[in-house]
């Protein structure tokens, strides 16, 4: 199960301008509230519920930021300098920094977690598993969303406000994450998914 | 063209993040408004978007006006509502959560797709407990029923599993055979013919198409047996979807309800004959139909998983061949990458479940393990699926003492052969770590084979760091022990160097068949990659990069090897892996000297003292490891002091070489401290005068040299630490061969004239010759009271224990702020 999906801006290079990294969008699936609480938790404790999980979301976002930044040293190409394609262009992924890492329980979710991450340009893709979580097709799914979401966000174009497309990422989230659940797409289902989004969601 | 963060950090400027409440109570407004309307369109939508906006957006407490959520909730559920408009409404109400202000509820809903939107709105509400209970309750009514035409279980399948996920112990008996009966068709009664293609009105959809064909295998052949996710077809049914959908979250459901009360009461004797019978292609077992939802459901599910790891054989279709299925009109498109992908990740699925059954019912363990024994012979030869071993080496670990079966071969071949391999890809190095520390107990207590690899598993830290410190945080104590940690203290040193080892072997790897042939053995090689094949470094290399434990080995022939690996020093990988070297040689030294006994502890300190010198050439990286190799000596002394006694001779020598001063004073301070601390027949009774008297002369050469003022004095003048630490561990050694008094109190007495020389006084500040003055006053008018000297500067080992206790990285020992106390109150009783 997925516990989160989440999407922030990565921020750029030491002298370049532009702030730290921003949520531009978070979607949280699991629950990190026990099941067996004896008594409902009233609306104020409730409220700082909600302010912890978007700081959570937000500590998981930066922690993203740093381990991109070092993968991109490592592999020796700076974000900047890939050169920006088109935005008509299908983005390649294959050579965008990925990586994973584990969260410890307590810090910041209460059980442990494994973060995946995509880096593409100046935007950060990330999904939080539950341990034990397929990653491998948790690594697929990812790389779907990311190329739906730039392609039907039009992410990497001009003017991309982004943060006022939610309904069309809900949409796709809705379709290749339904629920936070994995799902076993072969080829064939992927391109009857990509058939549906074409219908529900305008260009 | 402007980077696209430029356009994203533009709109966050643009939009309001925090919108102030009467602007929110506006939009709200015009939304309702808007909303009521027959049939809201892009404005409402606009409008709802920048509310979700607002809602979403961190800090600020935003609250909706109650009415609004209202007309929210009831525009969801209108049947005529805009899809768009219904998911920023969902959205909304998901988001603003929590609230009692929500009425919603399931009861009611029959349509599938909205059950599957309120669902995630009442999971997200932290108040409404049973509102979300009720959730999961609802689903199973809808899946149990007849399903209403035009309506899809395909959306309350994912909605379950969320449900089973929020409030894994929430379903009844009986609601878990419902879906137990439900899987059991999704997953194995599935269509074998292909869908028929929705009526989009797209270009090439012909309205009239030609009856559907069966599905496929991934190697384009008709499929041989029931529906899976790799059963392919142009368009899919209703009930491959599902088939999908359940496979998706089999492992989910059986964990949550597959367990317990087995009610199979001959297990053993059935297993026996099905072992025996059983075809490694989904054989159907005749007596299933009589057994109960649960075990009905496990055996369907081990019969997929068979069938998956069968089909994982079966080669992908050759993308090469599509123009020629296009010419024949096959339905089949081209498989592209993913498809690979998939098929590994199926195979993972598949063996995992499949442990995961054997543990609910062991009658499936003899099955299974053929299986698997054949799996592993079949892939374990291809890289490619490198990643299925491990759930197969799982099942192993679970389940060879059930089998009795022998089954170190299967971890041999992945400690030994992967890490040396696949290190450098980031995924799988997690995995196998992840799959370490997983079983570290059973690994550590059974298999040798576990603690023998280190090398091989140093390489996925080495060249994965950053994502893997964390986790080895947790694997080194349980790989070190007194058998390996002599070596493992040295390979933790040369980790930057293995970092860049495994570079050039990589590089290596994949440099043509002209550059590797370029290698001229006669002549010096050029560059790293050159020197890889080279005779001379060549066995250094191979030493380097070994897969296991070789301890009779000596590290110190890769001496050269760090010399030419100095070139790549800057490379960002090394550097990043050097940086983590300081936090793990805290955490061997933790664990070390919690299992290490006095010969070890000895053995530690000579590599400690050896190595301090022998380091690979990254000038932050030495700063680092002495600073960590010092406050370690520190411990070690502490635990055993002894060795100071026992160590004479190489101490003797440390001490007794300037370079050591000017090369790692850290370490050098730490090792004249430690001297003069433990060197006393206090701490052990085979101390003698001689020895003492020789340490003396030792270290009283090097003050000599390093205050020795030269006209052209030759570096900088040591540090006034040094200098300081010298002078007291003098003291220490003259307080107990009091012989040496005369001699040191002389010495002491020309400190001052040090200072105050020009040459010194240009270089320490005022503050450092003040420092110097004050300690050598305090020593020489300690060393007027010999026998409260001794006792001062000799704490019996309890004093020591319990100073250590509160100070451990004290450049100067406890011992001297005694003096210092003692003599300035001292100072008032006795007469000038």
């Amino acid at each position: 199960m997925v516990h989160a999906f989440l999407l922030h801006t990565l921020s750029p290079r030491p002298g370049d301008a532009a702030g730290p990294c921003r949520l531009l969008y978070s979607r949280v699936f699991g629950s990190e509230r026990p099941d067996v609480a004896p008594e409902p938790p009233g609306l104020q404790e409730l409220e700082r519920e909600r302010l912890g999980q978007k700081e959570r979301m937000l500590v998981v976002a930066r922690q993203v930021d740093t381990m991109c930044k070092l993968q991109q040293q490592v592999s020796g190409r700076p974000a900047a300098d890939i050169v920006l394609q088109l935005p008509d262009e299908p983005m390649s992924l294959q050579d965008a920094p990925a990586g994973l890492f584990r969260l410890p329980a307590g810090d910041p979710f209460g059980d442990r977690k494994t973060v995946l991450w995509l880096g593409v340009l100046s935007l950060g893709f990330v999904l939080v598993c539950d341990p034990h979580e397929n990653l491998m097709l948790a690594e697929s799914t990812l790389r779907l969303l990311a190329r739906y979401l730039l392609d039907h966000l039009r992410l990497l174009g001009p003017g991309s406000d982004i943060v006022l497309k939610a309904d069309k990422t809900e949409v796709i989230l809705n379709k290749v994450l339904p629920h936070g659940q994995l799902l076993f797409l072969n080829d064939q289902f992927v391109q009857a998914l990509e058939r549906e989004l074409s219908a529900t969601l305008p260009k | 063209m402007p980077s696209s963060l430029a356009f994203v950090a533009k709109y966050i400027g643009q939009v309001h993040w925090d919108a102030r409440p009467e602007e929110l109570r506006a939009l709200g407004a015009r939304a309702a408004a808007l909303l009521q309307q027959p049939e809201p369109g892009a404005e409402a939508a606009d409008c709802l978007r920048r509310i979700l906006l607002v809602v979403a957006a961190t800090k600020r407490h935003r609250k909706l006006d109650d009415k609004f959520v209202d007309v929210l909730e009831r525009a969801l559920c209108l049947p005529k509502c805009p899809p768009q408009i219904q998911v920023l409404c969902a959205a909304i109400l998901r988001e603003m959560s929590p609230s009692d202000k929500l009425t919603l509820s399931c009861h009611e809903i029959q349509e599938t797709k909205l059950l599957s939107t309120v669902g995630a709105i009442l999971l997200a509400q932290g108040n409404k407990k049973a509102a979300a209970l009720a959730v999961g309750q609802r689903v199973i009514k809808v899946l149990e029923g007849r399903l209403p035409e035009g309506q899809s279980s395909r959306h309350l399948l994912p909605l379950l599993s969320q449900v089973i996920s929020v409030f894994p112990a929430s379903l009844t008996e009986d609601q878990t055979n419902v879906v137990n009966k439900r899987m059991v068709d999704w997953l194995r009664y599935a269509s074998v013919q292909q869908g028929v293609a929705q009526p989009s009105g797209g270009f090439f959809s012909t309205p009239r198409a030609r009856q559907p064909g069966p599905v496929t295998e991934v190697d384009g052949s008709i499929a041989t047996d029931f529906f899976t996710v790799l059963s392919l077809g142009q368009h899919y049914t209703e009930d491959q979807w599902l088939n999908m959908q359940a496979f998706s979250m089999l492992r989910k459901w059986l964990l949550c309800y597959g367990g317990e009360g087995a009610s199979s009461p001959s297990s053993d004797d059935r297993s026996e004959v099905d072992g025996s019978v059983m075809s490694m292609v989904s054989a159907t077992s005749t007596s299933s139909r009589l057994l109960p939802p649960k075990e009905r459901l496990r055996e369907k599910a081990f019969e997929y998983c068979q069938r998956l790891v069968e089909q994982s054989n079966r080669r992908l279709w050759d993308p090469g061949s599509w123009g020629l299925l296009v010419v024949t009109g096959s339905e089949l498109g081209a498989l592209r990458k993913p498809d690979g992908d998939l098929q590994k990740a199926c195979l993972i699925e598949a063996v995992t479940i499949m442990d995961i059954i054997c543990r609910q019912d062991s009658s499936y363990v003899y099955r299974t393990l053929s299986c698997l024994k054949i799996l592993h012979g079949r892939i374990s030869r291809d890289l490619a699926y490198a990643w299925a071993l491990l759930p197969i080496a799982q099942f192993f670990l679970n389940h060879s003492e059930t089998a009795a079966v022998d089954s170190e071969a299967v971890y041999k071949h992945l400690f030994t052969r992967i890490p040396a391999q696949l290190f450098h890809s980031p995924m799988l190095a997690f995995e196998f770590i992840q799959f370490c520390r997983d079983n570290l107990r059973v690994f550590t207590e059974n298999f040798s084979i576990f603690r023998q690899s280190f090398p091989n598993l140093f390489k996925f830290l080495a060249w994965n760091s950053p994502s893997l410190i964390l986790e080895f945080m947790d694997l080194l104590p349980a790989l070190l022990g007194p058998d390996t940690a002599i070596e493992m203290l040295h390979l933790l040193l040369d980790l930057p160097c293995l970092a860049a080892a495994l570079d050039v072997q990589l590089r290596s790897a994949s440099a043509s068949a002209s550059e590797r042939a370029a290698c001229d053995p006669a002549a010096k090689p050029a560059s790293c990659l050159e020197a890889f094949r080279h005779p001379l470094y060549r066995s250094s290399f191979q030493y380097l990069l070994r897969t296991e434990a070789a301890p009779g080995d000596s590290p110190e022939r890769l001496a050269p090897l760090r010399q030419l690996l100095g070139s790549v020093a800057n490379s960002p990988r090394v550097v990043q892996c050097a940086e983590t070297v300081p936090v793990l040689l805290q955490l061997f030294f933790n664990t070390a000297s919690e299992c290490a006994d006095k010969p070890l502890i000895n053995q530690l300190v000579l590599v400690l003292l050896e190595r301090s010198d022998q380091l690979y050439e990254l000038p932050a990286f030495k700063a680092d490891v002495h600073r960590v190799l010092s406050s370690q000596l520190l411990l070690l002394c502490r635990l055993h002091p002894s060795l100071v006694v026992e160590l004479s001779k190489e101490l003797l020598e440390f001490s007794g070489t300037v370079g050591n001063i000017q090369n790692k004073e850290d370490v050098y301070t730490y090792v004249v401290w430690a001297i003069g601390e433990y060197m006393s027949v206090s701490y052990d009774k085979r101390c003698t005068v001689e020895q003492i008297n020789r340490f003396f002369e030792a270290l009283e050469a090097m003050l000599f040299e390093i205050t020795q003022l030269r006209p052209a004095a030759s570096g900088p003048p040591s540090s006034p630490r040094v200098i300081a630490v010298l002078m007291t561990a003098l003291t220490k050694l003259a307080s107990r061969s009091q012989d040496l008094i005369p001699r040191v109190s002389l010495f002491l007495s020309k400190m001052r004239a040090f200072v105050q020389h020009p040459a010194t006084a240009s270089v320490y500040s005022e503050q450092d010759s003040e420092e110097i003055l004050t300690r050598a006053t305090e020593l020489t008018n300690l060393l007027k009271m010999p026998s409260v000297a001794q006792f001062v500067l000799t704490p019996t080992a309890e004093v020591a224990g319990a100073e250590s206790q509160r100070d451990t990285h004290a450049a100067l020992p406890a011992a001297m702020k005694m003096v210092s106390r003692f003599m300035e109150r001292g100072a008032g009783f006795v007469p000038g």
